[in-house]
Formats: C-alpha cells, sequence, structure tokens
C-alpha cells in the first residue's frame, strides 16, 4: 500500500510521515500531492492570526474542543512558530496550550516551524493544509506565526480568517493602519475579562466603519489578488466583520464564535465568494510552483561560476544588477 | 550562494519533541536543552508540564519526529520511560531515538540503557554532548 493509500484510509503514521515529506518538499512529497490533489476542495479552512500573546493557540484550542463536543467533526490543526534567523532551528511551543485535545484520535496537531518565510505561515504550510484536506479533515485550523501588521498570507490559504486581538495592545490608529485588520472575516477580542477591552472593541469598531466596502484585493509576491465576488457588491450581500469577545482560557464565547465562523462560510458559498478564493488561491499557487520551477531552470543553465563571475562584477560595481540579470536570462556573458 | 542553494533532503530538520512526563513541576533543565537544540538548527516541539506517556507518544506520533527527549526529576523514571518506548513501538515508531534528561541514579542507567534509551544526562550535563549525541544517533 502506497502512503497515499493509507493516508486515505486513515493510517495516522503515514500521514505524520507524508506530512514531512511535503514540509521538506521531498519528491515522495511531490508525488503524494499530485495523487491526493483530487480529493482535495472539501475541508473549511479557518486562519488564526494576530500578534504574539493575544492568545491564538489557546483559542485553536477551544475551538477544536467545541467542534469535537458539539459536531463531532474531524479537526486538523497546523500551528507555525518562527524559525532562528541565526540557526534556522526552533522551539514550537503552541502544542503546550492545547493539551485538552490529546487522546482524541479525532484532533490531529502538526507544528511547523516558518523556516525563514516571512508572511506568517511556512512555505509549505499549504501543502500540508492539502494533506489534511485530502486525508478528509472537516475543519483545518490554520495559526500564524505571532503576526504584526504585514503577515496577511494565511487570508490566501483560508476560507475564514480570524485576527485576534487582547485589550490594550494598541490606540485606534493602529486599528486604521492596512495590513492584518483588512483580511479579518471575524475580528476576536481575547481576554475579554481584561480591562481595557471596551477601547479595543470600540477602536475596531470605527475601523469597520470608516472603512467603505471596497472589492478587497491584495498583493501576494506582486501580484494583485482579488477576494471579492465578482458580481456588482450590494451592502446586503458584503460580509461585514463581526467583533466578538472571547476569553479562550475557559472557554467564553466559543459558542458565539464558531456561530459565526459556520455564518461565513455560509454566505462564502451562497455568495459565490467560496470558489473565487478558491481560485485566487489556486492562481497564486500556481504562479508559485511557475516560479519555483523557472528557478530551477535557471539554475541549471547558468553555471555556478558563471553566476559568481557575474555576482563579482555586481560587487566591484563593473556591472548593475539590472544588467546582470539581462546577461544571465540571454545566457551569455558580455 | 544561499539563494541559489535548492530545497534538499539535505535541508532536513531533526525535530526533537522535548516532553515532561510525570507530575514535578520543574522544566527549566527541559527549556535549557530545549533552547541549545534549537540554537544547534534542530526544531523542537515542546510539549510542557505534567504530560502522560500516552500523551507524549501521540505526541511524538503526530509530529513525526526523530528524537524523543523526557525530562524527569520526580524519580519516577523507571516507570515512565518503558512506558513511552513501549508506546512508541506500538504505534510504528520503533525508529525514534529516547533520551533521558533528570535526576537518574546511576543503578538505573544500565537498566534504562538496556531498555533501549539513546542517551541519558545528569546535573551538569553539557549541552554540547547533548546535541553531538543526538545528532550522531539521528544521522548514524
Amino acid at each position: 500500500m502506497t502512503l497515499t493509500q493509507a493516508i486515505l484510509k486513515g493510517d495516522r503514521l503515514a500521514l505524520a510521515r507524508l506530512l514531512s515529506h511535503v514540509e521538506n518538499d521531498s519528491p515522495q512529497g511531490r508525488a503524494a500531492l499530485i495523487e491526493l490533489y483530487p480529493h482535495t476542495g472539501r475541508a473549511h479552512m479557518i486562519g488564526v492570526t494576530g500578534a504574539p500573546g493575544t492568545g491564538k493557540s489557546s483559542l485553536v484550542n477551544q475551538l477544536a474542543l467545541h467542534y469535537r463536543r458539539t459536531e463531532g467533526k474531524r479537526i486538523a490543526i497546523v500551528a507555525v512558530d518562527p524559525s532562528s534567523p541565526f540557526s534556522g532551528g526552533a522551539v514550537l511551543g503552541d502544542r503546550v496550550r492545547m493539551r485538552d485535545l490529546s487522546g482524541d484520535s479525532g484532533v490531529f496537531i502538526r507544528s511547523m516551524a516558518s523556516r525563514g518565510s516571512l508572511g506568517g505561515l511556512a512555505q509549505s504550510t499549504a501543502g500540508l493544509a492539502q494533506v489534511f484536506d485530502a486525508a478528509g479533515f472537516d475543519k483545518i485550523l490554520i495559526e500564524t506565526v505571532g503576526a504584526g501588521q504585514g503577515e496577511v498570507e494565511v487570508a490566501r490559504l483560508a476560507h475564514t480568517t480570524l485576527v485576534v486581538e487582547a485589550p490594550g495592545l494598541g490606540d485606534d490608529i493602529q486599528a486604521i493602519k492596512a495590513g492584518i485588520l483588512e483580511i479579518a472575516d471575524i475580528l476576536v477580542v481575547n481576554k475579554a475579562d481584561r480591562p481595557g477591552v471596551e477601547n479595543t472593541e470600540k477602536a475596531l469598531r470605527s475601523m469597520l466603519e470608516l472603512a467603505h466596502p471596497v472589492q478587497r484585493t491584495f498583493m501576494h509576491h506582486g501580484l494583485a489578488m482579488s477576494v471579492s465576488s465578482p458580481k456588482e457588491d450590494t451592502l446586503e450581500n458584503m460580509w461585514t466583520p463581526p467583533i466578538l469577545r472571547t476569553v479562550a482560557l475557559d472557554g467564553q464565547g466559543i459558542p458565539e464564535l464558531a456561530g459565526w465562523i459556520a455564518r461565513h462560510e455560509t454566505h462564502l458559498r451562497q455568495s459565490g465568494d467560496w470558489m473565487v478564493r478558491e481560485r485566487a488561491r489556486l492562481e497564486v499557487e500556481l504562479e508559485t510552483l511557475v516560479r519555483e520551477e523557472l528557478m530551477g531552470r535557471f539554475r541549471e543553465e547558468i553555471p555556478d561560476n558563471r553566476y559568481e563571475e557575474i555576482l563579482e562584477r555586481v560587487v566591484q560595481k563593473n556591472l548593475s544588477p539590472w544588467e546582470a540579470v539581462r546577461i544571465l536570462m540571454n545566457g551569455r556573458l558580455n | 550562494m544561499a539563494e541559489r542553494k535548492k530545497r534538499s533532503e539535505a535541508d532536513r530538520k531533526i525535530r526533537v519533541l522535548v516532553a515532561k512526563p510525570g507530575l514535578d513541576g520543574h522544566d527549566r533543565g527541559a527549556k535549557v536543552v530545549a533552547r541549545a537544540l534549537r540554537d544547534a538548527g534542530m526544531e523542537v516541539i515542546y510539549t510542557g508540564l505534567r504530560q502522560t506517556p500516552e500523551m507524549i507518544a501521540e505526541a511524538a506520533l503526530q509530529e513525526d519526529v526523530d528524537v524523543v527527549g523526557l525530562s524527569v526529576l520526580s524519580g519516577a523514571h523507571m516507570a515512565l520511560t518503558p512506558r513511552v518506548l513501549e508506546l512508541l513501538k506500538a504505534n510504528g515508531q520503533s525508529h525514534v531515538k529516547v533520551f533521558v534528561g533528570g535526576i537518574v541514579p546511576d543503578e538505573d542507567l544500565g537498566h534504562l540503557k538496556e531498555m533501549g534509551v539513546a542517551g541519558i544526562y545528569g546535573p551538569g550535563a553539557s549541552t554540547e554532548d547533548i546535541v553531538r549525541e543526538i545528532k550522531l544517533a539521528v544521522t548514524g
């Protein structure tokens, strides 16, 4: 039995091994992704992002518990933590907050290091999510690294993106800056038992009121991505992100949050946005793969010493980087 | 040349689960080791305090780790370690190397080795030794 067949049958060890292959972008990993592709497209992918310490892991823990208790859904969790820029190593600590989930065979948690990616996810996070999707998990919770203002990549992967805030982290100017808040389908003010929760909520609300209902596009690798409906958006079928209060430590507000996530899924499916997002996601994925392939061919065609020689000329200021590119792409030295 | 290098199996990171089974609440040693392994370029999954052997084996499976490091300061290592080894084997993960750190009396060292523990470290052990021996155990 191949790894792929074992996974479709629910073998957890095979699943864990394949996740490693995909994470390391090994030939087996690529082959399995190809085989599994027809089995993907069923899971609801839910992204959870926000600043470090806002309680993302605890929230994911509670959400997963809720889904297990009330709906009996199979839940996969992909939790990304940063890699050290110096050693390349990482300490992945998200499981510490997810101990309530251990012993439940309907939950599969996988920690990943970002391995140098800067968008809040690792390069292979989408691949891991696809494997979980094909393996029949109903909901895939994707937790980003503690994100600042620019880590918006999760929005291209997830159908529903939760942005988690906590009281005392910023004023209303933070709230109107571009970036992470714009990608929120649902805004969560966690640690809502702390003082300052009203101010945080007010800042977020005024940010939402200032926002004009525009078609949401965002740049990914220099590519403008639309994540809105192609139809004329009327105010009625525009999704306005709700602001919800939760206390992830004791589970307050979690049923309401799950309710809104379900409502968002319904909205996406009824408005046609689900397919629009899928299309945008796959377009970016295709683009990324093409870029990697081109880079690979480039590496094969240009010998290392030739590359070094040109690089040296750039370093010596005899050649500008722009001219160097032209020379390298033409495959000949001037 | 860093960007020119292809991502490949050669870049594969050593994945280590650092776990604290049993009931003692001292995880400073485990954290020091976790940090040292991180600085040696490994990916360390840290699970926190008071884990049962079942929880540890399950996490080791889901995370597909190469190494499990157990930190035991309670004296319960002779009960907890064999249970973890047994569960790893039952899950089809007998290739996972198990290391033990903490307070282990000399007379237990031989027993743990016989069970299949790859390395045992007490107070004063150097993190450099731990890193070197883990790398050796994984890459063979």
